[in-house]
Order: structure tokens, then sequence, then C-alpha cells
């Protein structure tokens, strides 16, 4: 490696270090302004010009917050758990590429790497819930493991479409091969099936079934306090944007725009990231708009819908390839299925049958009305 | 050609250190910050007690859970295991011809029985 190679690397490394903390401040502002909006309340106001600094001070607040260690927690793991959780998701960043030629090491098998690495992180919740040796957290890290276990595979099999489709596991030529329509048109489905399970593997509403406050008070975070639950924090927002970030490079044209010419690392940069926010707006309005999924219907949605779901688009994918149809073919027919799928899953959610509960339900008894 | 690998790859490892680096010093910074006294530590037994909604704890520390989540983790190996087989496929299908193809979708046929017995033997519903 020359000198100047070496100079380069180590600019790129800061680039997304700053990158990325500037990125994280502004997903906290974003997500309690746009939610307090859309709950018809400000948002934060007070600190700095339309509470544009609230972010800075939580991190501050985080930081000087003492650190509330119960007496049964296991140290050593406790201590590792937060880094097994935000390792992974910085990792991924080493082949994510922002612009043409913007990217740290364009691997050739970038999809690949990214897959086998955003799986990890899941080591680091389960480790996180059992070293809290706390109910609540010890049930929120079993609960993780299994939702993000389960729509892995829904993801890695829709990442297989687009991967099949641009004949490369390297994002750049991923992105270069929508130049002229882009994979969103082209399979609808995937992107349908990518979005909901990335959804799922972020915990956001409404999968949010492994931090949920209500059921497992916070989930494997419970013991957390103060820095250690920062790191968490800071994992989390920098998975949402990884996986927005993923949506646009996958399906949505990358840095690509027509009209707009895609040799300005500048104007790129600008188009990938204005795509990515408004991604990541759609993720915050899902969380304003949805209520949690039960448990049972969180499993059944990933195995029973989206693993054939992602089956039959892999398989269509493999047979317009190989017959070499015409791409809106494949397009209507991903749509096709889309449609049917939906349609089936509503009215099977119309007509099904009101579950059993396992916890008794109170029910006044009807005569006991006319006391008073 | 090693050397092409590791300009590949060797980067990964700078980039793991890095990764601990910053969360670690995060973690250092908030301890060390405790000692010029602008974070706080008064621990009381209160304080240091598991949280269990306002209650003194109840029984283990560590509850038996459900049987399921080990299901569902043996059938995430399993269709893993697969997926990771069909991505070389996909990228170089093209130039391996008809016989590919078709094997494919004997996998995927093979994949999607196994599926299928799953259901039928209940193993994916949420008991």
């Amino acid at each position: 490696m020359s000198a100047l190679e070496t100079l380069l690397l180590v600019l790129a490394i800061f680039g997304v270090l700053t990158g990325l903390s500037v990125i994280v401040l502004s997903l906290i502002w974003l997500e309690r302004k746009f939610l307090g909006r859309m709950q018809m309340r400000m948002g934060p106001m007070h600190v700095g010009p339309f509470g544009l600094l609230q972010p800075v001070a939580d991190a501050v607040k985080l930081m000087a917050k003492e650190d509330l260690l119960s007496s049964l927690v296991d140290r050593v793991v406790y201590w590792v758990a937060p880094l097994a959780v935000f390792v992974p998701t910085f990792m991924i960043w080493v082949t994510i590429p922002v612009a043409r030629d913007l990217v740290i090491r364009n691997l050739d098998m970038g999809l690949f790497y990214i897959i086998a690495f955003s799986v990890l992180s899941i080591v680091g919740l389960v480790t996180a819930g059992w070293a809290s040796s706390n109910k609540y957290a010890v049930l929120g890290g079993f609960r993780a493991a299994a939702q993000l276990v389960s729509y892995e595979i829904p993801l890695i099999l829709a990442v297989l479409g687009v991967a099949m489709l641009a004949q490369s596991m390297n994002l750049e030529e991923v992105v270069n091969s929508q130049s002229t329509v882009v994979y969103a048109l082209v399979q609808p489905l995937g992107l349908v099936i990518f979005f909901i399970a990335g959804l799922a593997e972020l915990g956001r509403t409404p999968f949010d079934i492994h931090p949920a406050e209500s059921e497992v008070v916070g989930g494997p975070f419970v013991e957390y306090s103060g820095a250690h639950w920062a790191v968490f924090f800071l994992a989390e927002y920098i998975n949402t944007f990884a996986i927005a970030a993923l949506t646009v490079l996958l399906f949505l044209g990358g840095w690509l725009f027509p009209g707009i010419s895609g040799d300005v690392s500048a104007l790129g940069v600008l188009v990938f990231l204005v795509k990515t926010y408004l991604v990541i707006l759609v993720v915050f309005w899902i969380r304003g708009t949805y209520p949690r999924l039960r448990i049972d219907q969180l499993m059944s949605l990933g195995w029973k819908v989206l693993v054939p779901l992602a089956l039959v688009n892999v398989v269509i994918t493999a047979s317009y390839m190989f017959y070499g149809w015409s791409a809106w073919s494949l397009s209507l027919m991903s749509l096709a299925i889309l449609g049917a799928a939906i349609w089936g899953l509503s009215k099977r959610m119309r007509t099904a049958p009101t579950p059993e509960y396992t916890v008794k339900l109170y029910v006044p008894a009807p005569e006991a009305s006319n006391a008073g | 050609m090693l050397e092409d690998y590791f300009r590949q790859y060797g980067l990964i490892a700078i980039f793991t250190a890095i990764a601990v680096i910053l969360p670690g010093s995060l973690l250092v910074v908030s301890w060390l910050l405790s000692f010029l006294r602008i974070r706080p530590s008064k621990p009381n037994d209160v304080k240091r007690s598991p949280y269990e909604c306002g209650m003194e704890l109840i029984g283990d520390r560590w509850p038996q859970f459900n049987f399921r989540y080990y299901m569902f983790a043996i059938l995430f190996v399993v269709f893993d295991v697969e997926t990771i087989f069909i991505y070389p496929w996909a990228v170089q299908f093209k130039q391996l011809g008809f016989f590919a193809f078709a094997e494919m979708l004997v996998f995927i046929l093979i994949l999607v029985i196994g599926w299928a017995y799953a259901w039928n033997h209940k193993a994916l519903e949420w008991r």
C-alpha cells in the first residue's frame, strides 16, 4: 500500500465515523420531531433552534448518568454485550457505497458480507438479556433471537433475487445495473419482502416484540443505563440507516437519478441521502401508524407468508433470467403475486376465528349493572 | 492473488478494531467522568436490586423459557445453510445453463417439502 492510499483509507474511515455520528444525531431528532408532528405535538422545541440540539443534550445526559448496576449482573458479559451488538452494525459500513467509487472497500462479495455480519448482532442481544439476570431481559433476549432469526431468511432470499438480476454481489455493480430501470419496478415483491423483513430485523414497530415496553419492559435493555444503553441506542440507529441505505441501493437505484449525472460524487451522495432519508421517514411513518403484532402473529407472518413468498420470488426471477422474458413480465408476475398475497392475508384476517386467550379477560356479569 | 485477498479483507480486521474501540471509548469516558464527579455514583441496596416492576425479586433470576424458541432456532439453521448454497448459483447461473437451473428448482422443491413438513407437524405454530 502506498502512502497516498493509506492516507485515503484513514480519511475514509474518519469520514465514515463522523458521517455516522452526524446521521445518528439527525435521525434521533428526526424521529422525535416526525412522531411528534404525527401525534399533533411539537416534538423537541427548547434546546437549540427547532430543538436541533436535543440529541446532543441527550448524549451528554447519557454519558453523565449514574451507572445503575444490579447486584446479580454477570459483569463481564454485561460489559461485552453492547459491544457485540455494535460491532456488526458498524462493520457492514466497510462495503456500503454512498456514491460511485465512494466506499471504503468495494468487496466482490459485498452482499454476502453484509448478510453474514448483520446476523451477528443477535448474539449481542441474547447475551445482553442473559447477563442482566432479569426475567424480562431473559425473555426479551430469547424473543429477539426468535424474531431476528426468523426474519433473516426472507431477507436473505429477497437479496438473492437482486443478486440474480444483477448477476453480481458487488453493491456498486448492483447499482450500476439499475441505470435503465430500478429493481423496485422489476421486482416489487422483492422490495416488499425486503422492507418488511428489514423492519423486523431492526425491531421497529410493528415488529418491536423484543423491546416491547408494555410486555417485557424494554426487553434485553432493562438493566442497562447510561453509556451502556447509549451504545445499544447508537447501534439501533446505525442499523436503521443501514437497512434504509440497503433498500435504496438494492431496489431504488442508489445514487442514480434520471437527469442527474452520476459522475459527480457530491451530487451522487446528495441523491443517495435524499432517497435514504425518504425511506427512513417511511419507517418512522409506519412506527406512528401501526400497533405491535402479537408474537404468534409475528412468527406466522415470517414463516408462513414471507418465507414462501421469498422462495416464489427466487423461482420467478430465475425463470425470467433463464428464459429471457421481458422485464415488464417479471414485474407483472411480481405484482400479481403480491396482490394475491395481500388479498389472501386480509381475507384470512377478517374471517379467522378469535384466538383463545391464555389470560382470562374480565367480563362483567350482565345483570350486575343496577347497583347505585 | 494472496496480496489482493488481503487488500480486500485485511481491512476488515482494522475496521473490527475501530468498531470495538469506538463504543469501548464511550464506556471508558463515561467511567472516567465518575472520577471528575460529573457522573454520580451512589449505589444503595434498592438501586442495586434487579428490576422487577417495583416488587422484590420473586423466584429464580432466570426463568424457564418456552421450548418454541429452540424449534425456531433449529429451523433457522436448516434454512440459512440451504440459502447460502443458493448464493453462488444465483450469481453464476446464466453461464451454468439448463442443468444448473433445473437442479436448483429441485433443490428449492426439497426446501419447500421440508418447510411444508415442519408446518404440518405444527413446528411453525407459536404455543
